[in-house]
């Protein structure tokens, strides 16, 4: 058993997972601070909703779309140029998160919009009726009663995330995903994608866990 | 209070007109009923009446101004004085009982300190002192209608809009529901507008009744007026649903006539009177007994046989309405 781990570098396991936590939880952060208002934009306009607009609604939907409809792989390779001019470097951690953003925050918004589309009718009325402007209704009504289902949004995408960030391995990104490409594809080092895989799983299921807990805390119903 | 002068509504996909020309007063601390079927209208009618739908013609009037000619903020200011209760509540289930009794107080940027008194008051007029921490998913749908009337009262409103309010409850319940609203009436000199389908409603809790059908008013007057002597069919056919107006008795050999009275009259032991004065049998074929908010009133449908027939009617007729 010893033996069959004998030729793993663990330092580099190691960096690498620091890498992958880096991309998932970063890329995380910032599809969350980009996907929430375009979620609560989606919904807002709506047919019957506060600020409907066919149009906006329209423009916003197809955005949207067309990143969610580009496989990721592609879209790390369509998006290098957007990359290089952001960041100035396609390569590595910082190089991975312009992608990574864009290929989730898409998957998130369309996630927060079903979840503000839970909300009850009558609740949503209850509070126009009670003289709320706009912001009153998202900040004290919407966001509060879609909690648990962002929340469990956010589960989704940071799992998302987790497999995008091994296929950026792919392009130079680094992390677990690149580890288990280079040794385990490139050099048939069995042992290193063992390893790799497992951390993956492991790191999965953890992020499942946790946001389970979260929407479990915050659930009223 | 509010006029509701010739309003159409037309919603935007098609369909037909969801009101075709409604016209009605309601007057400053009455209980106004509107009653009818699924799909006549009645949610529409109310939503016009605090702006949540806009007229598609015709003007909604609220002491003289028309509810569609305000901007946001006088709309809202509106608002804060028509509150709004719902069949399915409409509670936030992310919150307390006492932080859904504080939002329209927030929102109306109440201070924190007189909210927390406010909303004790609140508690305590629809008795739920006891259960200010529990979450909506905690409480019966009684409690929960309750709740509903608390955050509704929170910004001390004139007008109390009530969509269908006891529809998911039972009747027990909804009578308590019905009690706390006539009350809130009676004390706080509230005006009400109480939307339902069902005549019970309309019976125990409402001064007057308009009766809705495919977006018109088929029908409106005093409740005791239009229960005891309904004018139109779909009137007819609302009470014939709550079991008012029985199928009378074909088989019987004789007169059959339909009889209401209320109001004093409802206690003379009058049936058996008219038979020892004019020698017909009467019997009791079909019938209802019951209240109108606070008037008694019975209406049955009698049979009459032998005797001086013509004699027997012309009493009755000294008594309530009759009818064949
Ligand atoms: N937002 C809307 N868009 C399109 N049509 C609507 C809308 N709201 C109501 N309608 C239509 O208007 C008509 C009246 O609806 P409304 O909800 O006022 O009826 P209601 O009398 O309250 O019925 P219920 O007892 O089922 O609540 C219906 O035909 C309904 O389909
Ligand atoms: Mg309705």
């Amino acid at each position: 058993m010893t033996d069959f781990f004998a030729d793993v570098v663990w330092s580099d396991i190691a960096l690498a997972t620091v890498d992958t936590l880096i991309m998932v939880f970063g890329s995380l952060g910032l599809t969350v601070l980009i996907g929430l208002p375009l979620g609560l934009a989606l919904f807002l306009t709506a047919p019957g909703q506060v600020w409907a607009n066919r149009g906006l609604h329209g423009a916003l939907a197809v955005a949207v779309n067309i990143l969610r409809s580009l496989p990721f792989i592609i879209l790390l390779i369509v998006l290098i140029p957007v990359t290089l001019a952001l960041v100035g470097t396609s390569l590595g951690v910082a190089g991975a998160i312009v992608p990574l953003v864009a290929g989730a925050a898409p998957f998130f918004a369309r996630l927060v919009e079903t979840a503000l589309r839970e909300v009850d009718r009558n609740t949503i009325e209850a509070v126009q009726a009670m003289g709320a402007t706009t912001r009153d209704l998202v900040l004290r009504a919407l966001l509060p009663e879609a909690l648990p289902g962002i929340i469990a949004a956010g589960t989704v995408t940071a799992i998302a995330l987790v497999s995008y960030t091994a296929m950026a391995g792919a392009v130079g990104a680094g992390g677990l995903g690149d580890l288990a490409i280079r040794y385990g594809y490139q050099r048939f080092q069995t042992d290193v994608m063992v390893v790799t895989v497992a951390l993956l799983i492991v790191l999965v299921q953890l992020v499942q866990m946790l946001g389970d807990r979260l929407v479990r805390h915050f659930s009223r119903r | 209070m509010i006029r509701i002068d010739n309003v159409h509504k037309r919603f935007a996909g098609g369909g037909g007109a969801a009101l075709a020309g409604v016209d009605l007063t309601i007057a400053r601390g009455e209980v106004f009923g509107v009653i009818g079927r699924s799909g006549a209208g009645k949610s529409t009618l109310l939503r016009l009446l605090n702006g949540l739908e806009k007229p598609s013609e015709g003007h909604v009037r609220f002491d003289g101004i028309d509810v569609a000619t305000l901007g946001p903020a006088d709309l809202r200011q509106l608002r804060r004085r028509v509150g709004m209760i719902f069949q399915n509540f409409g509670l936030l289930s992310s919150a307390t009982v006492a932080q859904n009794v504080a939002l329209p107080l927030k929102i109306a940027g109440t201070p924190r300190a007189a909210i927390a008194a406010r909303v004790a008051e609140l508690l305590d007029r629809v008795g739920l002192h006891d259960h200010a921490t529990k979450y909506p998913a905690q409480l019966s749908g009684g409690q929960k209608q309750r709740v509903g009337i608390a955050r509704a009262l929170a910004t001390g409103p004139d007008v109390l809009l009530c969509d269908e309010a006891t529809s998911a409850l039972d009747p027990e319940t909804t009578r308590d529901v019905l009690a706390l609203i006539a009350a809130l009436n009676r004390d706080l000199g509230l005006t009400i507008v109480l939307i339902t389908h069902e005549m019970d409603v309309v019976r125990q809790g409402c001064d007057r009744v308009a009766v809705l059908k495919a977006g018109q008013v088929v029908e409106t007057g005093p409740v005791a007026d239009v229960v005891i002597d309904p004018q139109h069919a779909e009137t007819r056919a609302l009470l014939a649903d709550a079991g008012d107006i029985g199928p009378g008795a074909h088989d019987f050999a004789g007169q059959v006539v339909h009889f209401t009275v209320h109001g004093a009259a409802t206690t003379t032991p009058l049936i058996s009177r008219i038979a020892r004065e004019t020698g017909a049998d009467l019997t009791i074929l079909d019938g209802r007994v019951g209240r109108l908010r606070d008037t008694a009133y019975a209406q049955l449908t009698l049979g009459i046989a032998g005797g001086n027939t013509a004699a027997a009617l012309e009493l009755l007729a000294q008594y309530g309405r009759v009818s064949r």
